[in-house]
């Protein structure tokens, strides 16, 4: 058996094992931890297919990024994760279920399928063989993709922007400084003088 | 030797797995957000193995794409379920039905 053979059963097992106790780990906090080792063992995969730039993307903005705002959700949101849990079973027939007829269908198509004729020379972009990948895909995304390339970043930005004005809130129980106010006091509403008696006080 | 199909094999599992979730789950949406994320997943492993065994770049640059949709989906997602935790102090999403006309 060779390295490689090894390296794709050792990333797909770990894969399938991260994706199934991601759903149905009992802690959400474990669920997150799992869904990181399902991805990272997909990059793997990928690195193994020849895509290394997708596969370092897939750690940095993956594991770095969705998998860091999901574990904060879930530790920062103080929820009864076990009245959320108590229902699991109502639902495990008919999952289980819909999985093996899913399952099946998938496994109707999979041996048995042929490409097409034209198919190697439908091919939008061959792969070159004289770039390494990441360039390869640079010089394919910013030239023939570029109009897509910037219809992505607006899609990020308009989540970026979604995303603030859900969650931000003005709260009004909070004191906070305003320098106006304070630039244009008053001395002679703030202070006043009073003569005090010895011995007497106020 | 490491054919195509057993990358597809692969994938079509973790899609299974994906909605196997999404029923296990109902109430809880922080997994369901995560199920998701696992389908995604495996289309793009789906997109990378054709990628790879036709020699067709293009594959990689959609898994690019599909990339950043997820990842704005679960920003959006994640940040509507912080509001929705706010008002209503629980994450049951089968109360959810009070947007109902």
């Amino acid at each position: 058996m060779g390295a490689e053979v090894f390296a794709f059963y050792l990333f797909a097992l770990s894969t399938i094992t991260g994706g199934l106790f991601t759903v149905l780990s009992r802690n959400p906090v474990h669920s997150v931890l799992w869904l990181i080792l399902s991805f990272l063992s997909s990059a793997g995969l990928f690195i193994l297919l020849g895509a290394e730039f997708v596969a370092m993307l897939l750690i940095i903005v993956y594991v770095g990024a969705v998998a860091v705002l999901f574990l904060f959700v879930v530790m920062m949101l103080d929820v009864d994760f076990a009245s959320l849990k108590a229902e699991m079973s109502k639902y495990l027939p008919l999952g289980l279920l819909i999985v093996v007829i899913l399952l099946m269908e998938l496994a109707m198509g999979l041996a048995v399928w042929v490409p097409a004729d034209g198919a190697q020379a439908a091919r939008d972009a061959p792969t070159p063989i004289e770039f390494h990948n990441t360039a390869a895909l640079g010089l394919l995304l910013y030239d023939k993709y570029f109009l897509l390339f910037q219809l992505a970043g607006l899609i990020l930005l308009v989540a970026m922007i979604g995303a603030i004005v859900l969650t931000l809130r003005h709260r009004k129980d909070v004191k906070r400084q305003d320098i106006l106010v304070q630039i244009y006091r008053d001395p002679d509403k703030s202070l006043s003088l009073k003569n005090v008696k010895p011995g007497q006080g106020l | 030797m490491i054919t195509l199909e057993h990358y597809l094999t692969v994938a079509a599992v973790l899609f299974v797995i994906g909605i196997f979730g999404l029923f296990l789950n109902r109430k809880n949406i922080i997994i369901l957000l995560m199920s998701i994320e696992l389908m995604l997943l495996s289309v793009n492993i789906n997109l990378i193995a054709f990628s790879s065994f036709m020699n067709d770049l293009v594959g990689q640059i959609f898994t690019l794409f599909v990339l950043t949709v997820a990842a704005a989906e679960a920003a959006i997602g994640l940040a509507i379920l912080v509001s929705f935790f706010r008002n209503r102090g629980t994450i049951a999403v089968e109360d959810v039905n009070v947007m109902k006309g």
